[in-house]
């Protein structure tokens, strides 16, 4: 008896949100190829370079907001319906937020993709910030409202499972998975309040020509406002394996239930706060206010450093029961022959380097140095493009089995498919940071000028350009070696009534030593408001009060 | 709740880090003048109607004895002054750069320095610098602005002050 069996109509939701998901991930990823061929100069036969900011958008598009989305609802309504043990309550309710975030992904694709096609009118090459005055077809904005809409419904489906749960256990506290879930849902309903009324009060309106013009700063702002609690949003899933998961594949249990529900809540009152460090270089926003977004921004490591500890206490702990010695022989024990493991443990490695390169990001005026070049994508592909990526992929190779009953085929495939892209990753992203000391911009697709050459202040730009490229392409092998797995096992793995072990065992400190007061999610909802408030009330408000589209910019449709 | 021993001096240490990462950040603000954009003193501007404004005659300003303000246009797809000929100024002079775009956003990079900032329509972004010695800059725009975006770039040239010719400068404001 595995998850399918038990969680039947569940399962059909989270095998159709993962589909939708994986469509993104193979065409995002072939994208992704592309524009580091491009832009390297070493093969520009694919696309033009107008088009490439095409290629770019549906990269970013497809990969950060719909790959990780569509996978996000898929695991988290594993995690409740398993952990709560109960089926949606309606089942009419969970197809349609799948339906609405579907039919929004297929409208933006249709925005996108609309610039490759020759003599169509519709594009949306505004890459996925969607800054204006940039001007996107219509459809781009309403297929982005509908996919966060659906999201939403997704996060209500899971607040009515917990709060009929809650009826016939009145005194439990939330089981982890849950709790995760509905934090990272709490997280998720603050943020996205920001783009919800950047896209339809600002852009939808403006898009359609009801008003002209637009003040760029503000829906900037708003984006931001939601743009660095996002990364949370991806983040916090992939925390969700650690904590839940990882410790069992090690071998072992969780080091701390109590310690899992403060990092989450920490993320809660924290992540939306701080989006203005994505303004560092913004005129138009006062020092001070970047000063506080600073200082909450570093006191974000602190729940991203106590996962590290939990994390790797757990490892621990689970290769000691394995018969693990020594300070640091113990790793030698660990199941490096399992696939999902070794997935999420690289993924965990990496993202202890993006943390690294993010503290230079968070540091206000040592940003300056790196705001806007390849630094930047050389940090985020380490934390969503792998941290987050490379996770749920690993992890699909152990959840899969509980949705279709069958084992898991293609193993040794399966297994260097981790490798593959931890190499492909760290050739890719050293050379991209270094590329972004040197100067070179993020977002082009041709960073060569006329008037002058960069100067690379560690190797040379021959070597980074290479190592991208190369890079870029062993990491197009690994999706392909990833969804020939799942492919193959999802129609042809043998059917056996216990195609994984799935059972996850209670942490070491369990829910019994965890204070009441992290359950309340009254008072962290509350404090998260106040912390927005304090960072946004007076800026927004400076904004707003010279007009909601004053000082206007005409739009630039691209 | 329980807490190992270990996790204690984990926490501690953490926190230790974030302290220093904000001490090194406010001592390069305070001690090195390490600065980044702010709100203009001249507020928000019409991106419509910049020939009303300071950047209707983009260039050079000589307000001080070796004290200069550039007021520089960012647009698509070329920076003024800068793009086609080299924005000139002398080292070791103070220079204050306003920089605005009348059309989308614009990012400019000063290659290999940390002179680096959005432009954005509506807003004035200010920042001072000194270019210590003579030498040729690349200045690029950072954000995509539109389907050539990345052929947007343009030169700083600097000069030893004796070489320094004035007559390029503007006169009137």
């Amino acid at each position: 008896m595995t998850f399918v069996d038990n969680y039947p109509k569940a399962t059909r939701v989270v095998k159709a949100s993962f589909i939708v998901a994986f469509i993104a991930l193979a065409i995002g990823g072939l994208f992704g190829t592309i524009q580091a061929l491009h832009r390297t100069n070493i093969f520009r036969g694919f696309v033009s370079s107008v088009e490439y900011y095409t290629v770019l958008t549906g990269h970013g598009v497809l990969l950060a907001l719909v790959f990780t989305t569509f996978f996000i609802v898929g695991l988290y309504q594993w995690g409740v319906s398993r952990s709560l043990d109960r089926e949606p309550e309606n089942m009419r309710f969970t197809w349609s937020w799948f339906w609405i975030m579907t039919i929004g992904t297929v409208l933006t694709t249709i925005a996108i993709v609309g610039g490759l096609v020759p003599g169509s009118s519709i594009s949306a090459a505004v890459l996925y910030t969607f800054y204006p005055p940039l001007q996107g077809h219509p459809l781009f904005y309403i297929g982005a409202a509908l996919l966060i809409i659906g999201s939403w419904m997704a996060g209500a489906d899971w607040f009515r499972s917990y709060l009929v749960w809650r009826k016939d256990h009145p005194d439990d506290k939330i089981p982890l998975l849950t709790y995760m879930t509905l934090f990272t849902m709490l997280l998720w309903y603050i943020c996205t309040i920001g783009v919800a009324l950047e896209v339809v009060v600002l852009l939808i309106p403006w898009s359609l020509g009801f008003v002209t013009n637009i003040d760029p700063l503000l829906p900037r702002t708003l984006f931001w406002f939601f743009g660095h609690a996002v990364v949370y949003f991806w983040l916090l899933p992939a925390y969700f394996v650690w904590y839940t998961i990882l410790p069992k594949l090690s071998g072992g249990r969780l080091f701390s239930d109590s310690l899992a529900r403060v990092a989450f809540l920490l993320f809660l009152l924290l992540s939306t706060p701080i989006g203005y460090h994505h303004q560092y270089a913004d005129p138009g926003i006062s020092i001070g206010f970047k000063f506080w977004a600073l200082v909450g921004t570093l006191i974000i490591l602190l729940p991203s450093l106590m996962t590290a500890f939990t994390v790797i206490s757990s490892m621990e702990h689970g290769a000691r029961q394995r018969g693990g010695k020594g300070y640091f022989a113990w790793m030698g024990a660990l199941p490096w022959n399992d696939p999902a493991f070794v997935g999420v443990a690289l993924a965990g490695i990496m993202f202890a380097a993006g943390g690294f390169s993010g503290m230079i990001n968070a540091s206000l005026n040592i940003n300056m140095l790196v705001h806007n070049t390849a630094w930047v994508p050389g940090h985020f592909h380490l934390t969503v493009g792998t941290a987050t990526a490379l996770t749920f992929m690993a992890i699909t190779y152990w959840i899969l089995p509980q949705l279709t009953g069958r084992t898991l085929k293609y193993k040794k495939l399966a297994l260097a498919q981790p490798y593959t892209w931890f190499l492909g990753m760290t050739l890719m992203s050293n050379a991209l940071h270094r590329a972004g000391l040197a100067g070179i911009p993020r977002r082009t697709a041709e960073p060569e000028y006329a008037g002058f050459a960069f100067e690379a202040p560690f190797g040379t730009i021959a070597e980074m350009k290479w190592q991208i490229a190369i890079g870029g392409v062993i990491l197009f092998v690994s999706l392909v070696m990833f969804l020939a797995v799942i492919v193959r096992s999802w129609v042809g793995g043998e059917r056996v009534p216990n195609p994984v072990d799935d059972y996850i065992p209670p942490p070491l400190s369990g829910s019994e030593h965890s204070p009441a007061i992290l359950d309340n999610m009254k008072l962290w909802v509350g404090l998260a408001i106040i912390l927005v408030l304090f960072a946004y009330t007076f800026p927004l408000a400076e904004m707003v009060m010279d007009g909601l589209f004053s000082p206007g910019a005409p739009p630039s449709p691209v | 709740m329980h807490i190992h021993r270990f996790e204690k001096i984990w926490i501690g240490l953490s926190l230790f880090l974030i302290a220093v990462c904000t001490g090194i950040v406010i001592y390069g603000f305070v001690a090195l003048d390490l600065k980044v954009p702010g709100i203009a003193d001249s507020g928000t501007i019409d991106p419509m109607n910049l020939a009303e404004t300071e950047f209707a005659q983009p260039g050079v300003r000589k307000v001080g004895e070796n004290e200069y303000e550039v007021y520089m246009v960012a647009r698509q797809f070329l920076f003024l002054p800068g793009t086609g000929r080299p924005l000139t100024l002398p080292a070791g002079a103070e220079v204050t750069f306003h920089v605005t775009s009348p059309d989308v956003l614009h990012g400019i990079h000063v290659s290999g320095t940390n002179l680096n900032t959005m432009v954005i329509p509506g807003q004035v972004a200010t920042f001072k610098t000194v270019f210590p010695e003579a030498r040729t800059y690349g200045m690029i725009c950072h954000e995509y602005c539109g389907p050539a975006h990345h052929t947007m770039e343009g030169l700083i040239e600097i000069v030893p002050p004796s070489e320094f010719d004035e007559t390029t400068l503007l006169t009137s404001r």
